[in-house]
């Protein structure tokens, strides 16, 4: 009985692996009844806009369980285990306790942009996902410029923060959104950098377009540009505020930044916003770097949405893994990071794949013989320029540091003489 | 599959909302709200592009102008602490008014009585592959000339807003 | 797919549109006391204009259309270059004098 209800559901038009069947079948029904242009354009529009608030939606309550409960095991310790079994409540617990607190307003701050920066911190990574290819024909804006959308949108975060901040009317709350708009805007320049590397391996800005050159060619753009996926990994980790980078939040050092003074529910949309913005930056990595929803001929078996949710959750996953094992840096470091390592290694990453793919187009050679060679080419010259630059720009590796301590001067009776220069006791 | 009715409606929204937050920035009391709504002015004019078809200029339109220009005036702001923040006019508003609505009064007249050669053409097609052979043919030395531009652009502001520091270090 | 746009949105209304924000964007940069409101109306003059000539290369004959996008593409990196330049330039200015009052700005010498 049930084999025979399976059959049914795959032979019938409905069929997972492709939910583009689904709303295509919904729109045939309806131009069948007669229904005008724009209603069928509408309702697909609004099918897969629906699909992706959903996803959004369910993604922004699991990941606060993950994301506690795994930096918390790696950290040794337990994590949240009371609210539910493992713990599964304590997103619900979460939203409970931020939907019932008082929403305060300081009386002199400006009320408009008060209330409309967490929404414009939130809007722009949920609206990036409609140009995210899902599977093989379920993009919701197949853009031809996709790349740029992403870039553009990302942008608009920096404004959001400056209204945060400015209309709290705090001085501490301006101050550390002031530094967090100088690390967004500063790291911008290696994201577009690292992003240019790819579209010109590519030749295409458009998503769809991406991941189907990787389906062409059988390689994940990974492999080929290894160092571009490092330095959009750690760029967009600073965009996305956080640890190593999240002076914004740093409650040892600014109290709260630029979300000092928002309380209840508008606290509870900043949070939401940073793991949705967490969520879409790992889905562009997966998309452009990964191969989105194509692994290998896999998406003939398991549909195509599936492999994508789980190459996310797998890139979201590096993300915490960065969180839970790194200590914060200060925002001079941040800074200097950006400018001093991210940019060049981005410019010369530019330069190297230009290189390429002339070389690529200019000669004959047959993709077979050249996706090889820049595989491995392009791994070990990124491995060389990460030691380059760590051999010239970094400050000394010392093992045992030789900076002057304290007790080395005062003559302590108990404590064995320690010669200067060795190892301090 | 669109019908015509979507995008005329498009139209007439994004450029109503556009112009009124251009007044908006005119007659606003506070210089930050004035400058939130000029970056909102700048997605207006991003939706009209658009609508004219023009999809490369309108993405690089909201991630130059409302991405950056407008973090830039808004830090500009915030490093004039003493100066006046309450969005005032000079005394000569009176005939700026008069002279900005003589020249409206022209562009219009002109608008309406030239007749002017129209195509039956269609929507581009995406713009972006044919702008970029437009910039490496055709537009080549423009094109390098912006960059000298824009790199001259960033190492005099970098110089107009350094601190004097005698025996400054290298 | 016969094209809808030209037959509801005339050339005059989408040119008016550009008149209308450029006359607004000359009332500011002439009647603003602040330094950055007067760079505020060059921008939306500048916006204006782009509005203006992509309006030209989608509705008018032309040998190739394109071109009003490259220009537009120019004018909007030369108006970035010009705001980041005027606004070092009224920050120093501020340094010296502590306003960027334009009414107040107006003896050459230091």
């Amino acid at each position: 009985m049930p084999l025979a209800l399976l059959s049914i559901i795959t032979r019938h038009w409905y069929d997972i692996r492709d939910l583009s069947n689904l709303s295509g079948a919904i729109e045939d029904r309806i131009a069948d009844a007669g229904g005008p242009d724009w209603l069928i354009y509408v309702v697909s529009a609004l099918l897969g806009a629906g699909g992706i608030v959903a996803f959004i939606g369910g993604v922004a309550i699991i990941n606060i369980w993950v994301e506690r409960r795994v930096v918390g095991r790696m950290q040794s310790r337990l994590g949240p285990n009371r609210a539910g079994p493992f713990g599964l409540l304590q997103p619900v617990a979460d939203a409970i306790k931020l939907m019932q607190k008082e929403v305060l307003q300081p009386r002199t701050a400006s009320g408009l942009i008060f209330t409309a920066a967490p929404i414009m911190f939130t809007v722009p990574g949920i609206f990036l996902m409609a140009v995210l290819p899902w599977g093989r024909n379920m993009v919701l804006a197949d853009l031809d410029v996709g790349m740029l959308f992403l870039l553009a949108a990302s942008s608009l975060g920096a404004l959001a923060v400056f209204m945060a901040g400015y209309s709290s009317n705090n001085k501490y709350a301006l101050f550390g959104s002031m530094r967090v708009i100088a690390m967004l805007v500063s790291y911008e320049i290696p994201i577009v950098l690292a992003l240019l590397g790819v579209v010109l391996f590519t030749g295409t800005m458009s998503l769809n377009g991406i991941v189907l050159f990787q389906e062409q060619y059988r390689v994940p753009i990974v492999m080929l540009q290894p160092l571009a996926f490092l330095i959009y990994f750690f760029a967009v980790s600073a965009e996305l505020n956080r640890t190593p980078a999240d002076i914004a939040e740093a409650e040892s050092e600014i109290v709260g930044g630029y979300h000092t003074e928002y309380s209840g529910m508008k606290f509870g949309l900043f949070y939401a916003a940073e793991l949705i913005n967490a969520v879409v930056a790992s889905a562009i990595i997966s998309t452009l770097f990964l191969g989105g929803w194509w692994l290998y001929k896999l998406d003939e078996l398991v549909p195509g949405w599936m492999i994508y949710i789980g190459k996310i959750y797998g890139v979201y996953f590096l993300f915490i893994w960065t969180r839970g094992t790194l200590p914060r840096f200060r925002i001079d470091q941040l800074l200097a990071f950006a400018w001093k390592w991210l940019t060049p290694m981005a410019i010369l990453n530019i330069v190297l794949v230009a290189a390429e793919v002339l070389i690529w187009e200019e000669s004959g050679w047959s993709a077979g013989l050249l996706i090889p060679v820049y595989v491995a080419a392009n791994g070990l010259i990124a491995v060389a320029l990460i030691v380059a630059f760590v051999r010239l720009l970094a400050p000394k590796f010392q093992r045992f540091p030789t900076r002057l301590r304290y007790y080395d001067e005062i003559a302590v009776p108990s404590l064995p003489a320690t010669p200067a220069g060795s190892r301090p006791a | 599959m669109i019908d015509d009715t979507g995008i005329t409606v498009a139209f007439y929204v994004l450029a109503a909302t556009t112009v009124i937050c251009a007044l908006m920035v005119a007659f606003v009391r506070e210089l930050i709200q004035a400058v939130l709504f000029l970056a909102l002015s700048f997605v207006g004019v991003a939706g009209i592009y658009v609508v004219l078809s023009a999809d490369f200029v309108a993405v690089v339109q909201v991630l130059i102008y409302a991405g950056a220009v407008a973090v830039l005036m808004t830090f500009a702001v915030m490093l004039t602490p003493a100066a006046d923040r309450h969005n005032s006019e000079t005394p000569f508003w009176g005939p700026a008014a008069v002279l900005a609505g003589l020249v409206l009064a022209v562009i219009v007249f002109v608008a309406y009585d030239t007749s002017w050669r129209l195509t039956g053409r269609e929507a581009f097609p995406a713009t972006a592959a044919s702008l970029g052979e437009a910039f490496l043919k055709p537009y080549v030395v423009p094109f390098e000339v912006a960059s000298v531009l824009l790199m001259t652009a960033m190492i005099g502001a970098i110089v107009l807003t350094k601190d004097e520091e005698d025996g400054a270090d290298a | 797919m016969p094209d809808l746009l030209l037959a509801h949105v005339p050339l005059e209304h989408v040119l008016t549109l550009g008149g209308l924000l450029f006359a607004i964007g000359l009332y500011l940069a002439l009647a603003k006391r602040n330094a950055i409101g007067i760079l505020m109306g060059v921008e939306i003059m500048l916006n204006a204009v782009n509005v203006t000539l992509l309006a030209f290369s989608r509705y008018v004959v032309s040998p190739r259309p394109l071109d009003g996008h490259v220009f537009a593409v120019f004018v909007i990196t030369v108006a970035a270059a010009e705001a980041a330049v005027a606004l070092a330039l009224a920050v120093a200015v501020y340094k010296h004098r502590d306003t960027v009052n334009i009414d107040e700005i107006d003896l050459l010498r230091w």
